[in-house]
């Protein structure tokens, strides 16, 4: 699958009371497919999207949190999935878009790559639900769905490497992009 | 920017009148790792009871990500952990709490520090580096290591919140 159609397929699905963090790579193609006040985009670095994503599902459970992760960057956090199985929110949903590289950083193999079962680690981890979409078709018929579940929700998504982006990590980091989203959560 | 501990060499601290203060700064939740310094006398304590409730996870950086996704709810929330913890956390605390502005609260137990010796003249090395490694990043930090300085507690996140940048609390002995 491709990147940029899976998220057109899942921003179809995201209504504007959600909060979503996309990460990396993932992040400059959201931005542009989904504009949006309450898209979280400053996580830091080193895989911590899904930690951010718990603390705001454990702070607004009147919300969605959809995290969209990458695979390099989940495999920085892997306690993350233990943690967040434990917590159990019922309204996290955590994508992970499986390339197999890590994209943002010159597009080297990761660790396991072919062998690691993000799926497998989610279920083991006490994630409520568990996809694995390798199908396009599957996954826009399957997405509503999806984020209808009681979560924690977790859904691999394998995808081939993007093609080449602009990188203006101002878009992420900049302060004006966080209170813009402190703002638009205060008022949601 | 440092704030003294209290020497007082027969001092003892007390995990009740900690829980206090932190009930009394607005904590809702507190996310830890275990760490011994404070493992009976503040975790298990606050483990038996639901409010602030306690969120366990895996390793210490996690709890800076939570902490922040929470601190845009305008809910609050405490780290608790141990300073190998902290020195493992160094990156998400530069990034995230630092770099982003965000009111990151640490609640840190000083392992194998000697009690009512200061944290720099520990003999620890471990020890010694913990103030110097949080002035170079530019984060507040306050000793508590007697029950006189447990007052320090509130203000202190108080102050993070209002200013909205991270403060660490070193806890210099156990807690009864």
């Amino acid at each position: 699958m491709r990147r940029t159609d899976c998220l057109e397929a899942l921003a179809r699905h995201v209504t504007d009371a959600d909060i979503v963090l996309p990460v990396y790579s993932t992040a400059f193609d959201w931005i542009d497919i989904r504009p949006h006040p309450l898209n979280y985009l400053s996580h830091g670095a080193m895989g911590l999207a899904s930690s951010h994503a718990l603390g705001l599902a454990l702070g607004r459970p009147d919300k969605r949190v959809i995290v969209i992760d990458g695979d390099g960057s989940l495999l920085m956090n892997l306690g993350s999935l233990v943690t967040i199985g434990a917590a159990a929110p019922p309204n996290l949903f955590h994508f992970v878009c499986e390339n197999g590289t890590y994209e943002a950083n010159g597009g080297h193999p990761i660790p396991g790559r072919d062998k690691v079962d993000f799926a497998g680690l989610a279920r083991a981890s006490g994630y409520r639900v568990v996809y694995d979409f390798s199908d396009l078709g599957v996954f826009e018929k399957q997405i509503g769905a999806v984020l209808s579940e009681t979560g924690p929700v977790f859904a691999d998504l394998k995808i081939s490497t993007g093609g080449p982006q602009e990188r203006d990590y101002s878009r992420l980091h900049g302060p004006h992009v966080r209170k813009a989203f402190r703002d638009a959560l205060a008022a949601s | 920017m440092p704030s003294a501990g209290t020497a007082i060499r027969e001092a003892f601290l007390d995990g009740a009148s900690i829980i206090r203060e932190i009930k009394a700064s607005r904590i809702e939740f507190v996310v830890s790792v275990p760490d011994i310094t404070t493992s009976e006398g503040l975790l298990r304590p606050l483990a038996q009871g639901t409010d602030p409730r306690l969120i366990r996870v895996c390793k210490e950086d996690e709890g800076v990500g939570i902490c922040a996704g929470l601190s845009y709810c305008r809910r609050r929330a405490l780290l608790l952990i141990q300073q190998t913890g902290l020195f493992d956390s160094i990156n998400a605390i530069r990034g995230v709490a630092v770099e982003y502005g965000l009111p990151i609260c640490m609640m840190v137990g000083l392992l194998e520090k000697e009690p009512g010796v200061p944290p720099r003249q520990s003999k620890r090395y471990g020890v010694r580096i913990v103030e110097p490694v949080l002035e170079a990043m530019g984060v507040t930090y306050h000793e508590i290591e007697a029950e006189a300085d447990v007052e320090k507690i509130a203000p202190a996140i108080d102050t993070a919140y209002a200013e909205m940048r991270p403060v660490v609390l070193l806890i210099g002995r156990r807690p009864s």
